[in-house]
């Protein structure tokens, strides 16, 4: 990549019509302006199909009962501005508590399935060390077959974790593929670093402390929010063990709310001024969303090198 | 077993990748496990049992390395390796109120029902029509986007057209549903506007008869773009002196894409769809719990959902645990065969031997 732009740099220096664009080798013919419009074209409908939706579920979030009632449903121009629905929902209630629960087992969940993960991919970046491969062994078959529903449910119950947030947070602990991301990463680092670590007397623990994790920012970073999202979008597993509603993370109350029509609370007051049910349809949707919004700029340009390197090493 | 584990453990030695220290760089010159004089000239340390001395010194050496995989060894052997244990039921008339152990045996006789049930084939037939649906019509997708993305000059815009498709995928799948159902519900947006220009209103959320369309639409709306990450990283591996050579030779830009482009994707390609494949017996599990009732369970039965309304919400745990370790070993069977086929082709699949 970084060779491409450098080339292609250096050649327009020289030789180039400085009509073209700098980035393109000089071998690439410029595209005709048939094939231009089609990419144009192209793009800019997929562009488009992502944040389109995005683009009318917020502002319908954001809108007045008035123009909502205007728009006869979702609203494409922004009209009145209000936040009532944000504020009703968020104002204890079903909502607020399944935004509490989600963020919690979201947090916590994360948290020690980076440490878990860290350490298992550390403990096995070295190959030829003991019982490496039978180790590894172990980890890569649960890629091949997996158990299945029944047995599982019938281990969480045996535990006794239904109806618990261990069963949102163990059952989905490790992933066997973010474990190898990492640990193709951390086979990666250097090896002149790490035996210089050791030769001045830093034990394995320290070594992966403050050598190997500050050098792994980046895929850890990517590895987190994989985490993250994993455990803030989890559905399934809150249907399959969770029975008490008051337990139900954000992402069941969305369903009920969304898809299978419960209404919202607050919803029926519509004269009274409170927000119009779309609105709290969407903030609900919404606040699904905020999270991963929010995180997601920050990680995002890691994400091939992170990726890549899984792909390669792994 | 002590013999097992030495050869495999000291394969990777073999190429030098993890020749970390001296102690063990003696055992890669013989084969048949470290002698007394090894371990002796290695670290001094006295090797009572001939055979046992090298694992106890990398063991020593190790430790600490054993024992960070330690928690994650244990929470795959609790939550990924009992489970492939409790698969026992489905040889039992299980009940929950007797347990396990004293649940009556039964042999195969929830397998012979299974295989005999048309509601089963019923679920195998719909998956199977879904993942070939999808291997034409989403598949392809990914690869074509990521060429698309690849032709752009402008490194700004490709990085933020990339932040923009890759976003839906880190949506949840209640939310991308939801997201379908405010656009294309009775009530959405595209129903609300036909409406408002004087057309009928049209049923796509819950029209049985679209939803393989349906299904394929929101998996390409969350997935698709997500899926060119692994293919813009081949294209940037391809070196950009065999476009430079082809187009001296005279390739125009179909020709190079024809034969320096989608070569250069031939691997990974070739990775992804025996991914695919291995994966032929699940299709959009929480996709069809989430729209079961909106378009009914003959359209969104497939095998998993079987598996789960027969057994945890019927109640049939032995036959539903039969019907589910059908599907697993079914699945185990096609990875293993995708892999062997691309061996055969020359590539090096997903492990390698």
């Amino acid at each position: 990549m970084s060779t491409i732009t450098s080339k292609a740099s250096a050649s327009t220096s020289t030789a180039r019509p400085p009509r073209l664009k700098p980035e393109r080798p000089v071998w690439d013919e410029e595209p005709g302006t048939v094939a231009k419009a089609g990419k144009f074209v192209v793009l800019a409908v997929v562009v488009l199909a992502v944040l389109g939706p995005l683009y009318t579920i917020v502002l319908t979030s954001i809108s007045s009962q008035a123009t909502i009632t205007q728009a006869g449903g979702l609203v494409l121009v922004p009209g009145e501005i209000s936040f009532a629905a944000y504020q009703q929902i968020l104002s204890g209630g079903v909502v607020t508590r399944a935004v509490l629960v989600s963020v919690g087992v979201t947090v916590a969940g994360t948290a020690l399935s980076m440490v878990v993960s860290i350490l298992c991919a550390y403990g096995l970046s070295r190959p030829g060390s003991f019982a490496h491969t039978p180790i590894l062994f172990i980890l890569l078959i649960t890629m091949f077959f997996s158990a299945g529903i029944i047995p599982s449910y019938l281990l969480v119950s045996g535990l006794g974790l239904i109806n618990t947030y261990w069963a949102l947070v163990l059952p989905s602990c490790i992933s066997v593929f973010n474990i190898i991301i990492l640990r193709g990463f951390f086979m990666g680092i250097d090896r002149g670093i790490l035996d210089s670590a050791r030769i001045d007397g830093a034990s394995e623990w320290r070594t992966l402390t403050q050598i190997v994790l500050p050098m792994s920012k980046a895929v850890t970073a990517v590895i987190a929010l994989f985490y993250g999202v994993g455990y803030w979008n989890a559905f399934f597993n809150a249907v399959l063990y969770i029975n008490d509603s008051a337990m139900n993370p954000l992402q069941v109350v969305l369903r009920s709310y969304v898809l299978q029509g419960v209404s919202v609370p607050g919803q029926v007051d519509v004269g009274t001024g409170a927000a119009a049910g779309p609105a709290l349809q969407m903030a609900v949707i919404v606040l699904a969303m905020v999270p991963i919004l929010m995180v997601y700029p920050l990680v995002q340009k890691h994400f091939t090198k992170g990726v890549m390197i899984g792909a390669v090493k792994g | 077993m002590t013999t097992g584990t030495e050869r495999q453990a000291s394969v990777p030695l073999q190429d030098g990748a993890g020749t970390r220290t001296n102690e063990t760089l003696p055992k890669t010159t013989t084969p048949g496990g470290p002698s007394r004089m090894d371990v002796q000239a290695a670290g001094g340390v006295p090797a009572s049992p001939r055979t046992r001395g090298g694992l106890r010194l990398r063991f020593r050496r190790d430790r600490s390395l054993v024992l960070m995989t330690l928690p994650a060894v244990i929470l795959l052997g609790v939550f990924a390796y009992l489970p492939m244990l409790g698969n026992v039921v489905a040889f039992q008339d299980y009940s929950p109120y007797i347990g396990i152990p004293d649940s009556p045996w039964v042999g195969t006789e929830n397998f012979t029902r299974v295989l005999a049930d048309p509601d089963f084939w019923h679920a195998v037939q719909n998956t199977l029509v879904i993942t070939a649906f999808q291997l034409v019509f989403f598949f392809p997708i990914p690869i074509a986007l990521a060429m698309l993305l690849n032709s752009l000059v402008n490194p700004r815009l490709r990085a933020a057209i990339q932040a923009v498709v890759y976003l839906p995928h880190f949506f949840s799948w209640v939310l991308v549903v939801s997201v379908f159902q405010q656009i294309f519900g009775g009530a959405g947006l595209l129903n609300q506007s036909l409406r408002a220009n004087g057309f009928q209103a049209m049923d796509i959320m819950t029209n049985p008869d679209t939803f393989l369309f349906l299904l394929t639409s929101q998996a390409v709306w969350k997935d698709a773009g997500w899926g060119i990450i692994v293919f813009l990283a081949a294209l940037s591996a391809i070196d950009p002196a065999q476009y430079e050579a082809a187009a001296v030779d005279g390739a125009g830009r179909w020709k190079r894409m024809w034969h320096v482009t989608l070569p250069g994707l031939r691997s990974v390609i070739v990775l992804l769809l025996i991914l695919r494949l291995g994966d032929s017996l699940t299709v959009g599990f929480e996709q069809m719990i989430l729209q079961r009732d909106a378009v009914g369970a003959e359209a969104s039965e497939v095998l998993d959902t079987f598996v789960y309304y027969t057994g945890v919400q019927n109640g049939d745990w032995s036959y539903a645990a039969a019907a589910g370790l059908i599907k697993g070993l079914v699945s185990l069977a096609l990875i293993l065969t995708a892999n062997k086929v691309a061996h055969i082709f020359g590539e090096s699949g997903v492990y390698s031997k």
